[in-house]
């Protein structure tokens, strides 16, 4: 996990899991110290309950290939607590990242950086004489360029959440759908 | 009815049908030592706690039934680290129970804590750190279930000696109860349906086909049908050093063991193959060498029911996640379908002909069979021929155990395995020490059977200790250390690839004196130095039903295991034998 490389959101190879897990005590131990013992490695990690309280779900980005990805899969659906993995292709998820990030904020940029938070569609959540605390919840992509141009103000500080995905939805109507079904 | 969590654990061990365990009691264990005076269930006190986790994995050897061991915390729980990693590396069921500090002292470094859980993480299918006397029964009945089902392996249940105490309402859960607080495991067992007729018609048209097995065979109780698989399609079959006994070696379709040290055939007959059946095993590199120039011509039919094994090493071409014996009987009943819906293709149009594979065969059987050289006088004894006679003078089927090294290969290459459970060893992890605790555990669990084991001098010096237990308890197993003076294995890595620099290798055959010893242990010691000696030996040793028989065999220092594959060659270039290739010094 190398913060300054540039890019790092958007490598061919990354690929996002959606690991539903039981909520027991240990069990992020599990999946995390699997991926170390075999090898591999989390770009990010995200973990939360979801609405039913018997489960949480992990979503881990990891940057390999098919073969590896396969293995990992396998590997981690033998853990016993791990209920269900779903493999997200990028190009069919939506995916959402949240940044907080602390810039240098004088009378002189102040104004500036607000007016690019608001571009962005971000909040100002904390201020000071300067510095400001600035956070957006967006596609990693769109978070990237956020966070290069806050650099360029200079940023004292700066935590990103790791994603979270979910599948996109079907845009295809539902009759047309019943319809190509029956050709094919 | 009310139990305290000691009582529980104990009667929920009774409930799965737990007949004996290995352990051996401290501070944090103690509450579970005391029901198990009134229970039926056998304990067995072991003298290290390795000793007990290698014992428990010898008795799931040679029974099926996941072996039982119960230590206490902290260093405890650390010394049984290695038999957990051996039977997790092996596929062994076993149940290990650990005592933990109380609950309210978990974290605080208290006396004699550890992670236990943490630690054994790595290497077991599932552990459980136990916080309520109320889930005991229900964690236990998992825990077996676990432990011997899928592909199997050892698990771990660690008790805080609070909740050992704690009273609870006792209630033996259900079948349902276990599925419902498992979500996440059920194991595949049966294969895809097109899979399987896929590989019956990769098999029918196979010219070259190889059946490679391995110990999946075993766990999953499919001796039987893969010998009718054998027998129906003509394929002969390799069986792997977790495999032996699975395939009978006599049979004429048995190609022995491959690999490393495999004989040339086995090694070669996989590299000349067009299809390889691969049975329950999973593409060791002790097996393969280099992977890229492993059986390059070959498809490959894979079977395992651990799904995470297809595509581990080598993709197949047609995966089957399965239990072994319940696919292997259906690819034989997809096979006579094909013969019986195409008689005139299978007999005889598409059918290939493997009469020139076959006549390859043997024909490499004959050129190339395992040998080795008598000694040119009477000094030395070749450990080769100490295997030989132990082999003609046990019966069919004896169970042997083995340590690990080069008188582990001598075993697997010059014993024969008639039958399958006779073989115990350490394969996946390679545990220098494993002989004598695992034969002692397979003594337990076949009373009925003569059980051997053979022990380098290396191996036997780490946990000689438990023929005390062996002795104390009554348990009359048969130990054989081929005493080389040496670690052979290294020496013998040392003397082919180290230019014979000899590095922290030599043993010493007098220190310690191992006839004085295994009586100290109350147990028969002998010492064989002439080859004519070695049968009266044998002989001695088998009349002897009492108590423990230790045989220091005085072998040639010198000798090497041959075949050899050098680690990360290519299987090609096996070296046959110290007149040949490189090894030849
Ligand atoms: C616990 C452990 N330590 C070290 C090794 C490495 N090792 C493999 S074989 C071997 C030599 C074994 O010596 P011995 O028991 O005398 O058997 P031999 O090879 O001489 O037959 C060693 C040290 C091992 N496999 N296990
Ligand atoms: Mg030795």
């Amino acid at each position: 996990m190398s913060p300054t490389s540039p890019g790092r959101h958007t490598t061919a190879r990354h690929h996002i899991l959606s690991v539903l897990v039981e909520n027991k005590a240990g069990v992020l131990a599990r999946v995390s110290g699997l991926f170390s013992r075999r090898g591999y490695n989390i770009y990010s990690l995200a973990v939360a309950p979801t609405d039913d309280e018997r489960f949480s779900r992990i979503t881990i980005v990891v940057d390999v290939g098919g073969t590896t990805l396969e293995q990992i899969t396998k590997q981690l659906f033998k853990l016993i607590n791990v209920v269900k993995i779903n493999e997200l292709d990028p190009a069919q998820s939506t995916e959402m990242e949240l940044a907080l990030a602390t810039v240098k904020a004088d009378a002189g940029s102040r104004g500036e950086i607000i007016e690019m938070v608001n571009v962005f569609g971000g909040h100002v959540v904390d201020v000071s004489h300067d510095a400001l605390t600035v956070s957006l919840a967006d596609a990693p992509a769109r978070v990237d360029d956020f966070e290069e141009l806050m650099r360029a103000y200079g940023i004292v500080e700066l935590q990103r959440t790791g994603r979270v995905a979910l599948p996109k939805l079907d845009r295809q109507a539902p009759r047309l759908r019943s319809v190509t079904g029956k050709v094919g | 009815m009310k139990l305290t969590g000691a009582q529980a654990l104990i009667k929920s061990l009774e409930m799965e049908g737990v007949e004996v365990m290995f352990g051996l009691p401290g501070g944090c264990i103690l509450p579970v030592y005391d029901p198990i005076i009134d229970s039926p269930i056998r304990h067995i006190l072991v003298r290290h706690e390795q000793g007990a986790g290698h014992m428990a994995e010898g008795y799931a050897h040679v029974t099926g039934k996941p072996g039982v061991a119960m230590v206490t915390s902290g260093p405890a729980a650390t010394n049984i680290v290695t038999p957990l990693c051996d039977a997790y590396m092996d596929s062994v069921p076993m149940v290990v129970i650990t005592g933990q500090v109380n609950t309210f002292a978990i974290g605080s470094d208290a006396f004699q804590e550890c992670d236990t859980t943490g630690i054994t993480q790595a290497v077991t299918k599932h552990n459980w750190l136990v916080t309520d006397a109320a889930d005991i029964p229900l964690v236990v009945r998992e825990a077996f279930h676990i432990a011997n089902s899928g592909r199997p392996g050892p698990v771990l249940i660690d008790l805080p000696k609070d909740v050992a105490n704690q009273l609870m309402e006792w209630q033996w859960p259900t079948d349902a109860d276990v599925d419902a607080d498992l979500p996440g495991y059920k194991p595949t067992t049966k294969g895809n349906g097109r899979m399987i007729r896929e590989a019956a018609r990769m098999i029918a048209a196979a010219e070259r086909p190889v059946i490679y097995a391995g110990g999946g065979i075993l766990k999953a109780r499919a001796a039987e049908a893969l010998r009718e698989l054998a027998e129906l399609t003509g394929i002969p079959v390799v069986t792997t050093l977790m495999a032996r006994g699975a395939f009978p070696d006599s049979h004429p379709l048995a190609l022995g063991m491959p690999g490393m040290h495999g004989n040339y055939t086995a090694v070669t007959s996989m590299q000349k193959a067009d299809l390889l059946i691969a049975l329950g095993s999973r593409f060791d590199d002790r097996v393969t060498g280099k992977v890229d120039a492993f059986a390059p011509g070959a498809k490959i039919v894979h079977v395992d029911i651990d799904p995470a094994e297809l595509g581990k090493v080598r993709r197949p071409d047609v995966p089957i996640v399965g239990d072994c014996r319940s696919v292997i009987e259906e690819i034989t009943q997809a096979l006579r379908q094909l013969a019986a819906t195409a008689p005139e293709d299978a007999g005889s149009a598409s059918a290939p002909d493997r009469g020139p594979w076959m006549a390859q065969i043997r024909e490499w059987q004959t050129r190339f069979p395992l040998h080795y050289e008598m000694a040119e006088d009477d000094r030395f004894l070749k450990p080769q021929f100490v295997i030989e006679t132990l082999r003609e003078n046990t019966p069919e089927d004896v169970i042997l155990a083995s340590g690990v090294g080069q008188h582990q290969m001598w075993a697997s290459q010059h014993f024969r395995f008639e039958h399958p459970y006779t073989w115990v060893n350490s394969g996946g992890l390679g545990t220098m020490g494993f002989a004598v605790p695992a034969a002692i555990g397979a003594k337990v669990g076949r009373p009925d059977r003569m059980v051997w084991a053979v022990d380098g001098d290396g191996c036997f010096q780490m946990t000689a200790q438990e023929l005390v237990t062996a002795s104390a308890e009554r348990i009359p197993v048969k130990i054989a250390i081929l005493n080389n003076a040496y670690l052979g294995m290294v020496r013998q890595w040392q003397e082919l690839f180290y230019e014979e620099r000899y590095s922290e290798v030599y043993l010493s055959p007098d220190l310690p004196d191992y006839v004085k010893w295994a009586e100290a242990m109350g147990c028969v010691g002998l010492r064989v130095e002439h080859a004519e000696e070695v049968q009266p030996a044998i002989e001695k040793a088998n009349s002897i039903d009492d108590r423990p028989v230790v045989i220091d065999f005085r072998t040639d220092s010198r000798e090497k295991v041959y075949p050899m594959v050098p680690a990360g060659g290519s299987n090609d270039d096996i070296i046959l034998g110290p007149s040949q290739g490189e090894g030849g010094r």
